[in-house]
């Protein structure tokens, strides 16, 4: 292999990853969605671009970031949330809500088993029954809920989203928007004129059309958790309000807010089909948020990059091409492959450190908040370690390591993150950056080198057991390798755990409470220093300590989800029942796993026939 | 004599015996963990942890015999381990130091826990917007005070703890003219007054309070954020003559003392939670719950308290909140809740060995530190080596 390849690789791949950060252009004859997309909203407890909440809420309704029409082609999340918003009656015949259980579908009359994708304007009619047996289902305890209860709760809950996002800007069947707005204040004002001046009552009129006015701007304000007007320059966070309550306090003194004249504009403008003025609007908007609120707008811009350039997703890419193309090296063509293997991990590392940085600049938080965050976390330490591994022993087996936990905490992580905003605020307890950047990052590293220790030890089983490649060589690496990582994966562990100890003697006021995840941590404590001392003791040697370093995958998945989903204690912070069957097959895996190393040596394929063998597996000699 | 220490000392410092106690451990605390699916945290921290055994009842019988070792057991194992190990194959050596270092700490680790076991008390106290407290109350233990009113600046109180009154026999004491007669305990009991729809048609007592509230039994709670209503019916009878002077309701539930009066002399009686007195007193300025911009998310809790201290010459205001605890004289002060009339609720904790934990992680984390980093140092070596060859 030509030295240069590798390099040329790494190169195309560099190129595909940049060409994302380019924006999306706009027709010229089309909606600025791009510019839409970054106006911002506060929601949640946080500002964030139009961009997040509309793929956010699409994936909590559809489970994708985008839109697939019947026609085939593809709509954007922010297109898709300028339509709901604007000209619902469309967004009502778009395929938005992911069902796929049999009897979901069965109860609605729909036999054919690929509709996955449903219109409001089709389960319109069904709304009651699915509010009554959703409601049912929501009384229910989440653990004892059936597959069809989880669907139609599911459903059900997607729908109150979609219905409450309609009325984000106005209610249904507004028409008018801008003109409303301006009667309104120019009513308020007369009446107001009228009273100071003369001192009486404005008529009936005007009393009856601001009375309902003001119903309506109540209801919406009461409808809406989407607080889209933003104060004036100097303003505050807590001075944001919906556009209802903006109205509501409108006084005759002071003029309409920009955000809501802006807003009203859209909403006018989009329905009009008046590309040119929506994306003026939008354009002018952004800028006069900028100049406003240049404190907010940082942030938010990033935001709507980071979400588009998906650096998560990249790094699952770039990983699983990197465990390939290590693996493969084992193989064919040792060193060239290893190099482009080691070239994409680096490159899969870095997309995901700048996805992990990201985060934290959006939050201002350390690196780990949430579940979600924390599987982010996990790989990203596993790489880490996985690195330095690489550098030591040059035989791919690093790289190849890194990919896998790299690949499986990323896809994890991207299925947690279905529930909606991944950076989310942080509820008092957990409002210390100090206590969050220390134990919860040293924990959530401690679950990264035990992973990482046990795949590791996974290698060494399937090459030893399926293939002729577990020289004594290899095999003695891999066992220093899996020992060291073990090592570290006690500190971390042990470590985290005392500084939680700690954290909980300084809020709750007793070190240790026999919590279910206290205990999990502890568990992990436990089997480390179990084994290390079992191997300090000559009780295991290289087949036990693999046994049960894979074991301690199993007990190290316990305590990062499975005592989450036993739905008690303190820190029930990322309940989901969805995942059990994947926590338990999991562990019988690792369970199994560990049972083959107990086969006699004339089963593993490499120590049959080790003699005759020794130090002749090619790919696997170091390099010079 | 030093042979028969150190053939004592082998079979306890065995490293057997540690891999045996640290997989007991694991046991014990897996079960522990999916006990709590059914029992609540405090039950399954009793009959798991802070336990010798394990005991298992055939069919809810009397018979009861130990299936496994609980953690008192485990843990005193493992500490004795510990420490026989540490005298027998300690040997001052760089490649060991870290070793020592880390079971060192350890040892400091366990024995705090012990102690905080043994000695650490957990109060409340519970302050409205203004009010002044010198006290913190017991979570559970209870006790009756008599109060004589007198004219002058501070009054004598006469406490008789819940445990003599769950006894439910007759008390009597020097300073009091009267003796009182338990007629019935509740640990835990429902109070609510006579001639509601379904309510009690009884009167629990003849005078007070009591005369209006009937009093129904309740299980009893052991979750940590819920108080048991504990009450009681006493009979008071006249040192002279043995008269019946009536009979009283008292409970946590009834804030105010109930007065009475024998021969002359004024008396008040209140069932109230243990109370531990202070040198100092806290006052609450206010109390604040914040949630973030449009949600309903706690962003804080937080109390804004005078801590008066005389004898210290200390007079200042401090803000409690989550994370960060008021540390005064031994008592450590957390926010740990509220009541809807914007009261506060503080945690006390008096934990002598409160340190135990934060010292013990600085030795471990040193003492894994140096071994782990003596051993990559020695592995990097090595492979260097094996590449230059």
């Amino acid at each position: 292999m030509n030295r240069s390849i590798p390099y040329l690789i790494l190169l195309v791949a560099v190129i595909w990853l940049g060409s994302l950060w380019l924006p999306k252009k706009t027709k010229t004859n089309d909606f600025d969605v791009s510019t839409f997309s970054r106006l911002p909203v506060l929601t949640g407890g946080r500002i964030k671009p139009l961009d997040t909440v509309a793929r956010n809420s699409l994936l909590i309704m559809s489970r994708k970031q985008s839109l697939k029409l019947a026609s085939g082609e593809s709509m954007s999340a922010s297109r898709w949330l300028a339509e709901l918003w604007f000209n619902p009656l469309v967004a009502d015949t778009y395929p938005t809500f992911y069902v796929a259980n049999q009897e979901v579908l069965g109860m609605f009359g729909w036999p054919q088993a690929d509709k996955r994708y449903c219109t409001f304007a089709e389960l319109q009619p069904k709304l009651q029954k699915i509010d009554e047996e959703g409601s049912a289902a929501a009384d229910k305890n989440a653990k004892s809920r059936s597959p069809f209860e989880v669907a139609i709760f599911d459903l059900r809950s997607s729908l109150l989203l979609y219905q409450q996002l309609k009325l984000s800007i106005h209610l249904d069947g507004t028409e008018n928007f801008s003109k409303e707005i301006e009667t309104y204040a120019t009513t308020l004002t007369a009446a107001a004129t009228k009273l100071s001046q003369s001192q009486t009552p404005p008529d009936k009129d005007q009393t009856a059309f601001l009375r309902s006015a003001a119903a309506r701007y109540e209801q919406q304000a009461n409808a809406t958790n989407i607080l889209a007007v933003a104060p004036p320059a100097g303003g505050k966070e807590a001075d944001w309000r919906s556009t209802g309550a903006a109205l509501m306090r409108l006084n005759s003194a002071e003029a309409i807010p920009a955000s809501l004249a802006a807003f009203a504009d859209l909403s006018d403008a989009f329905r009009a089909q008046d590309t040119a003025t929506f994306s003026r609007v939008a354009k002018e908007y952004s800028g006069w948020f900028s100049i406003a609120h240049p404190e907010w707008t940082g942030k938010t811009h990033f935001e709507q990059l980071f979400n588009q350039v998906e650096p998560f997703k990249q790094g699952m890419v770039l990983y699983i091409g990197a465990f390939l193309l290590a693996c493969s090296s084992w193989l064919v063509c040792p060193r060239g492959l290893r190099k482009t293997a080691l070239l994409l991990l680096v490159l899969a590392f870095a997309v995901h450190s700048f996805g992990m940085f990201s985060r934290m600049y959006l939050q201002s938080r350390p690196p780990v908040t949430n579940l979600y965050s924390s599987a982010i976390v996990v790989g990203w330490g596993a790489t880490i370690i996985a690195m330095v591994l690489e550098y030591l022993f040059r035989y791919g087996i690093g790289t190849a390591g890194a990919g896998v936990v790299g690949f499986v905490t990323l896809l994890i992580a991207h299925n947690l993150g279905s529930n909606g905003d991944t950076l989310e605020m942080q509820v008092a307890v957990l409002d210390s950056n100090l206590w969050l950047a220390t134990h919860v990052v040293v924990i959530t590293l401690g679950y990264s080198a035990m992973l990482l220790a046990g795949v590791l030890a996974i290698v060494y089983v399937i090459l030893g057991l399926a293939t002729t490649k577990l020289t004594r060589e290899l095999a003695h690496v891999l066992t220093s390798m899996v020992y060291g990582v073990l090592c570290f994966a006690t500190l971390f562990s042990f470590v985290g755990t005392v500084l939680g100890g700690i954290w909980a003697d300084q809020s709750w006021g007793r070190f240790w409470g026999w919590d279910p995840k206290e205990n999990g941590a502890l568990l992990i404590v436990l089997w480390c220093a179990l084994i290390l001392h079992a191997r300090w003791g000559g009780m295991i040697r290289q087949r036990g300590l693999m046994a049960m370093t894979i074991c301690g995958n199993a007990i190290t998945a316990f305590s990062w989800f499975g005592v989450n989903m036993l739905g008690i204690g303190l820190h029930t912070y990322g309940f989901m029942s969805k995942a059990f069957p994947w926590l338990m097959a999991f562990i019988i895996l690792q369970a199994v796993l560990a049972l083959l190393t107990r086969l006699p040596a004339s089963r593993w394929l490499s120590f049959r026939n080790a003699e005759r063998r020794v130090l002749t597996a090619a790919g696997f000699r170091p390099l010079a | 004599m030093k042979t028969i220490l150190r053939r004592l000392l082998v079979p306890i410092a065995s490293l057997r015996l540690t891999v045996v106690c640290l997989a007991t451990a694991l046991v014990l605390v897996l079960a522990g963990t999916l006990a709590q699916v059914n029992i609540n945290p405090v039950e399954a921290q009793q009959q798991y942890f802070q336990s010798w055994f394990i005991w298992w009842s055939a069919g809810g019988g009397g018979f009861k015999m130990p299936v496994f070792p609980g953690g008192h057991f485990v843990g005193a194992v493992l500490l004795f381990n510990l420490i026989a190990a540490h005298i027998h194959r300690f040997s001052w050596s760089w490649s060991k130091a870290g070793i020592q270092l880390t079971h060192l700490g350890l040892i400091v680790m366990l024995a705090g826990g012990l102690a905080t076991d043994l000695f650490s008390v957990s109060s409340h106290m519970y302050l409205r917007q203004g009010e002044t407290k010198n006290y913190s109350d017991d979570d559970i233990r209870t006790e009756l005070a008599v109060t004589e009113q007198t004219s002058g600046a501070t009054n004598r109180v006469i406490a008789i703890p819940g445990e003599v009154l769950s006894a439910c026999g007759t008390t009597s004491h020097e300073a009091l003219p009267f003796k009182i007669v338990v007629k019935g305990f509740y640990p835990n009991a429902d109070l609510q007054m006579v001639g509601q729809e379904n309510g009690p048609s009884v009167p629990a007592a003849s005078n007070g309070a009591g005369a209006q509230i009937g009093i129904k039994a309740l299980p009893t709670f052991s979750e940590m954020n819920k108080r048991n209503k504990t009450s009681a019916v006493v009979e008071l009878l006249s040192n002279k003559g043995e008269k019946s002077l009536g009979t009283w309701l008292v409970s946590v539930e009834i804030d105010q003392g109930q007065d009475f009066e024998v021969d002359g002399r004024h008396w008040s009686m209140a069932l109230r939670f243990a109370r531990y007195y202070k040198d100092y007193s806290l006052s609450l300025i206010s109390f604040t719950h914040e949630t973030y911009p449009g949600t309903e998310i706690a962003k804080g809790f937080s109390s804004i308290i005078t801590l008066a201290d005389v004898k210290h010459n200390e007079n200042r205001q401090v803000k409690i909140y989550m994370n960060h605890p008021l540390r005064y004289l031994g008592d450590t002060y957390y926010q740990s809740g509220y009541q809807s009339d914007n009261s506060t609720i503080l945690q006390v904790v008096r934990n002598p060995s409160y340190q135990a934990p934060y010292i013990s992680c600085v030795i471990v984390s040193l003492g894994l530190l140096m071994q782990f980093t003596y051993h990559l140092v020695g592995f990097a070596r090595r492979a260097n080596a094996a590449k230059a060859l």
